[in-house]
């Protein structure tokens, strides 16, 4: 029995050492000094940092995706949480297979989506723009701000509002004085997490970014075809690095919520 | 004609207003962007030169690389399915019925590599498992091997690859599954004369298999439509759905092809969702991300 157990809970270390390594490795290999991948690293230096932070193209491509990201979260957790709001609101049929619709971006393969983004914008002038960009993932971020608000919302009791509501005030001065700041942990969850996906968001990039408006993983990829550089661990690194923030925030903030709660 | 209305009647029809405009941006966005270039791309499917054609589909029977694909795109799911489920299982397992602590630790272990990029995870893979990398130069110098094997620009690569990818999106419904699992049940179990293996098999498995379901499905279906890792790992070798739907836009130019093929592969996946919804509702399986 002891013995069952002691091997299950190893065989389980076993599992996240191997989930975390392929994550972790990356950092040392982006101090390395060598030319190629060697670990551990013959010597160290920051030279692949120098190479990306100089780098005119990475730079530029970095803005994109700052820009997308952080835009494209902000539309996407307003009208998320609009719609959420909504959906919550009444129950019907109807209601809820526009819910499904609205989850459809994550059901749907990515290349789909792509080629199908790529068809819409080839008509209307957005490939290879920025407006493009950002539209395409507040499409793409909005199940996970939904699904998050949702969450909040359901925890969050309506008679509340409507305590309110009969002392007078309105439907929408209520929303922001009384209900969003008791789902305003769920709605920031949404926000990261749009941020995040936008963030290392790739495949639809490849299909309908370009120019000068190249987001950071489309630039990446398209190296990573034609070689090992270097430079690309370096800038997986703070990606990877970014990710872990977003996660701390997103699990600090939740905390706050079970405080809050109890 | 309004004033005949009762004041509940005029109140549900200005909520149904309000519902109504407060969905209407998300899916304006959602029905630009998505709903109507998969209903183009239906129509480009069955469009030749101006008239109705059956040719795009007629070629999953004629041509070799069609049928060929989907074969192993969906051997791919299965395997990386099956794989995520063996190894999920347990980790899942052991976090829901550790103390609060232990579970939070291995949870955040399993939701840091989640929401890291899928392009850095499948770059990490490609340092780790190129013929000169990491896993080829240890197993050298241990002595393990003389010549480096070919662990990547291959299927197995990118089965590798995918697995470490997708194996959150298993971990995570199970444990939230399980974690609703009541121990009195296990216990009673127990008590009554179960020895923990009668117990587990009759009390515990059962109760988790909602939580196997969602799992499989997210992990079946993502599999069946991954691109970025078999393009980086397959080396050309493992040739995937995704990767016939680009290269006949990209290269061939072949927008017909591309559409039929987008179109059979979203039947796909839509059939799957369905057959799951039989068993748990479909929020259930979105819920886990």
């Amino acid at each position: 029995m002891a013995v069952s157990k002691l091997l299950l809970r190893a065989f389980v270390g076993l599992i996240l050492v191997w989930l975390l390594v392929p994550i972790l490795i990356i950092v040392p290999m982006s101090f390395s000094g060598a030319r190629f991948l060697a670990f551990p690293p013959p010597f160290w230096s920051l030279r692949w940092y120098e190479a990306y932070f100089t780098s005119p193209a990475w730079m530029q491509a970095t803005g994109v995706s700052l820009t997308v990201a952080v835009s494209s979260a902000i539309i996407a957790t307003v009208m998320g949480t609009a719609a959420a709001y909504a959906l919550n609101l009444r129950s019907s049929p109807l209601l809820r297979s526009l819910q499904v619709v609205l989850m459809l971006p994550l059901v749907v393969p990515i290349v789909i989506t792509a080629v199908g983004v790529f068809l819409v914008y080839a008509n209307i002038g957005l490939l290879a723009t920025m407006t493009g960009l950002i539209l395409a993932n507040v499409m793409l971020s909005l199940p996970y701000v939904i699904t998050s608000v949702l969450v909040g919302l359901r925890k969050f009791d309506p008679a509340q509002e409507m305590v309110s509501r009969s002392l007078g005030m309105n439907r929408l001065r209520t929303f922001f004085i009384v209900t969003l700041p008791q789902i305003r942990p769920s709605v920031i969850t949404g926000l990261l997490f749009a941020f995040i996906s936008a963030l290392d968001e790739t495949v639809v990039a490849l299909f309908i970014s370009g120019g000068q408006y190249q987001t950071l993983t489309k630039r990446m990829f398209t190296a990573l075809r034609d070689e090992i550089d270097p430079t690309i661990a370096a800038i997986s690194t703070l990606l990877t690095a970014m990710s872990f923030l977003v996660v701390m925030l997103a699990s600090l903030n939740a905390r706050g919520t079970a405080k809050t709660d109890g | 004609m309004s004033s005949s209305l009762n004041p509940s009647v005029l109140h549900q029809r200005r909520e149904g207003r309000l519902v109504l405009l407060l969905l209407a941006p998300a899916l304006l966005v959602v029905g630009g962007l998505l709903i109507v270039p998969l209903c183009w791309l239906a129509w480009q499917s069955v469009r030749q030169d101006g008239g109705f054609t059956l040719a795009h589909y007629a070629r999953f029977l004629t041509d070799d690389v069609y049928w060929r694909t989907f074969l192993q795109t969906f051997r791919m799911a299965f395997i990386v399915t099956g794989a995520t489920i063996v190894l999920g299982y347990p980790v899942a397992y052991v976090a829901a019925g550790a103390p609060r602590r232990w579970s939070v630790a291995i949870l955040a272990m399993i939701v840091l590599p989640f929401w890291t990029s899928v392009l850095v995870r499948a770059y990490a893979w490609l340092i780790l498992l190129q013929r000169r990398g990491l896993v080829n130069s240890a197993l050298t110098d241990l002595g393990l091997i003389d010549e480096p094997l070919r662990l990547v620009n291959n299927e197995l690569g990118t089965i590798i690859a995918t697995i470490h990818i997708l194996l959150p999106f298993m971990v995570l419904p199970l444990y939230a599954t399980m974690q609703k699992i009541p121990s009195d049940l296990t216990m009673a179990g127990a008590s009554l004369g179960g020895t923990p293996l009668h117990v587990f098999l009759r009390v515990f498995l059962p109760l988790s298999l909602p939580g196997v379901v969602a799992g499989t499905v997210l992990v079946f279906v993502l599999t069946l439509g991954f691109y970025i890792t078999p393009e980086l790992l397959g080396g050309g070798r493992t040739f995937m759905v995704s990767m016939l739907v680009s290269r006949n836009i990209e290269i061939y130019n072949e927008w017909g092809a591309a559409s039929s093929i987008s179109i059979v592969l979203l039947v796909c996946v839509f059939l799957i969702f369905r057959l799951a919804s039989l068993l748990i509702p479909f929020e259930r399986i979105m819920g886990a991300r």
